[in-house]
């Protein structure tokens, strides 16, 4: 039996499609008119006669960054961040993870603690800071001046990722790692053949929240990287807003596009690569907000 | 310790009898001889504990020895002398900014009075959107059109706070003697919300506009990305309850009222209070990119304060103190919205 539409129900949906059309095409728009600004002619970006598509299509200012070598290796440095700091926050946090989700570990509780409180309680950017430059030191010491490596290990440990993965572990049936032990393995082959691959979905969105946390990593990049050969691409494009957008500094500007699209070039160069995952990494990071939302 | 039969026994299903509860007689046993079964369980189990220490040491070293650090509030700062050779100085730093009577005091009054108005203003403004926006995509029959609908409202949330800011700092740019202004001053000035000559300025030169570019740059990329736990509840809401209300008579406003609304209203509830805990702890990077000088009256918040006198400045001890009053207010906030969740709810956030 097909119910009949009430008007009410009518209404609403109405009010539902338009105003999510709006919102969506809000959140589009600026993607579009980046692109758009990025490859038109300096006269319509300067003087704002483009609205949604690009006017005298110039590749110039994309050129430009490539042609900048300071641009690349930003770019290898995001890479390398990301990567190496992925790596190593998501091993320390399964090993961690694995171990506080057996029962049997002594002082659980307070290794739990140890690492909710952190979540509470933040010493602040000052102390974190001064701690950083002592780190620095101490990593300088043992001959590593390279401060990615600095950046790598000291940052973005995140104790709500640990939990995350400390609660599916423990979601794992123990009598399947029972069996793996009747068949003699090890903690080791325990935790890699059993409790990884029965956890592959909440890893992989552990691994995505830090792979973006990584990725988007600007502040402690900033403050701690000094060499500027081995700044990541967010620190990289700040300096260069920070550089096209003084008015003083653009006085002189006189190539054949808008200083302006060199912004929107590096924009769009720094959204492409997530914009090219993006498909494949959306549903763990809805199923990352579902876990991540509420726990017992 | 109260002992407890059922610590000792428990019930094997494969068998039907008790059966000893061995993780009990470890922790007995642990009991009568400390630490020297402390030790030998340890020792056991090496490998378990092993796999402990990395996180243990990036804790320690990169989370604790920072609250360490920050004692330099209650001690002269130095530049050369580490915080365990410096000498104490009480609460003098404190005393400064709080009933001082330099700039220095009204300024950290500002900072703290914005970092709450930023976090009070998202609870109003940005926190129901989701809601609302989730409630929308239930509307939504068609699964690919649904699809389309959250692909693009979760995309902002994937731009980096860099990249982010500075397309709203494009967006809303000032004018000058070779270019225009932003499109959306532009477009705001058409509409007739703004006046030319403040767009002409720069929206982000402007103090009275700090808090709302904040605000809507914040629902604008994260709005479609939090809707994502309350559509999770309201789909999974039985459709024979909205059939039960049909046949009661309700139309849709009544199937809000009575339905949807009570079946997602512990995510709303444990989410707010989730946000409360977190009130005095505003995005310190996001200000930090879009503020300046310009704009302190409004966008100036304890961290950025922090940053600007304890880091790009010298004055550490003052930085640390301002710094701590803001982040103990904080814990003491977190750990009671988490009480009362669990009070309210018996889930707990952590």
């Amino acid at each position: 039996m097909k119910r009949r539409l009430e008007i009410s129900e009518l209404i609403f949906k109405i009010i539902s499609y338009t105003l999510l059309t709006v919102f969506a095409l809000c959140c589009l728009y600026p993607f579009i008119y980046t692109i758009s600004a990025a490859i038109s002619g300096k006269h319509a970006v300067e003087y704002n006669e483009l609205v949604l598509l690009p006017k005298d299509i110039q590749f110039d200012a994309f050129s430009r960054m490539f042609n900048n070598n300071m641009f690349w290796n930003a770019y290898t440095n995001t890479l390398f961040l990301t990567f190496y700091g992925t790596l190593w926050s998501l091993g320390v946090s399964i090993f961690g993870a694995y171990a506080l989700s057996k029962k049997r570990l002594m002082f659980r509780k307070g290794f739990n603690f140890f690492l909710v409180f952190t979540m509470w309680f933040s010493a602040g950017l000052v102390p974190q800071y001064l701690n950083y430059l002592d780190t620095k030191r101490v990593f300088n010491s043992f001959g590593i001046m390279d401060d990615k490596w600095l950046v790598v290990i000291a940052m973005g440990m995140a104790a709500m990722n640990i939990i995350l993965l400390r609660n599916s572990f423990e979601g794992v049936p123990s009598e399947i790692e029972e069996a793996a032990i009747v068949d003699g393995a090890t903690e080791m082959q325990v935790l890699w053949r059993v409790y990884i691959p029965m956890s592959k979905s909440i890893i992989a969105t552990v691994a995505l929240f830090f792979g973006i946390s990584r990725w988007n990593g600007y502040f402690w990049a900033r403050q701690m990287i000094s060499n500027s050969n081995e700044h990541p691409l967010q620190v990289f494009i700040r300096l260069r807003l920070e550089e096209y957008t003084d008015p003083e500094a653009m006085a002189g500007w006189n190539e054949a596009f808008a200083s302006d699209s060199v912004i929107y070039a590096l924009i769009v160069c720094s959204i492409v690569p997530i914009l090219i995952i993006y498909p494949f990494i959306q549903k763990y990071f809805a199923k990352g907000v579902n876990v991540g939302g509420v726990k017992e | 310790m109260q002992l407890n039969v059922t610590d000792y026994l428990i019930f094997d299903e494969e068998s039907g009898t008790y059966v000893e509860n061995p993780e009990q007689v470890v922790r007995d046993d642990v009991e009568k001889h400390h630490w020297l079964n402390v030790f030998r369980a340890v020792l056991k189990d090496w490998r378990l504990y092993l796999m402990l220490v990395p996180m243990l040491l990036v804790f320690l070293l990169w989370r604790y020895l920072p609250m360490y650090e920050l004692l330099g509030c209650f001690k002269v700062s130095d530049d050369v002398k580490s915080v365990a050779e410096q000498s104490y100085s009480g609460f003098s730093y404190f005393r400064q900014l709080l009933v001082g009577t330099g700039s220095l005091t009204t300024e950290f009054w500002r900072a703290f009075r914005n970092t709450f108005l930023l976090s009070f203003y998202g609870l109003c403004f940005g926190f129901p959107m989701p809601i609302i926006i989730a409630l929308f995509f239930n509307e939504i029959r068609s699964n690919i059109a649904r699809s389309v609908y959250q692909v693009v409202t979760y995309l902002p949330k994937f731009m980096s706070t860099v990249v982010m800011t500075s397309l709203v700092m494009m967006l809303v740019k000032q004018g000058s003697l070779t270019s225009e202004m932003g499109v959306l001053s532009q477009f705001l000035v058409n509409l007739g919300l703004i006046t030319e000559e403040t767009a002409r300025a720069g929206l982000m030169n402007n103090p009275t506009f700090f808090r709302a570019i904040y605000q809507i740059s914040g629902i604008w990329e994260s709005a479609g990305y939090d809707s994502i736990v309350f559509f999770a509840a309201i789909i999974a809401i039985s459709p024979t309850s909205y059939e039960a209300a049909q046949i009661d008579g309700a139309g849709k406003l009544a199937q809000m009222k009575y339905v949807v609304l009570p079946s997602i209203l512990s995510t709303i509830v444990i989410m707010l209070i989730t946000r409360i805990g977190s009130l005095l702890n505003v995005g310190y990077e996001k200000v930090l990119l879009l503020y300046n000088p310009n704009t302190y009256v409004t966008a100036d918040v304890v961290s950025t304060f922090a940053n600007r006198y304890g880091i790009t400045g010298t004055m550490k001890g003052i930085a640390s103190a301002a710094e701590m009053m803001n982040n103990v207010i904080g814990m003491l906030l977190v750990i009671g919205a988490n009480t009362i969740a669990r009070k309210a709810s018996d889930v707990s956030l952590y």
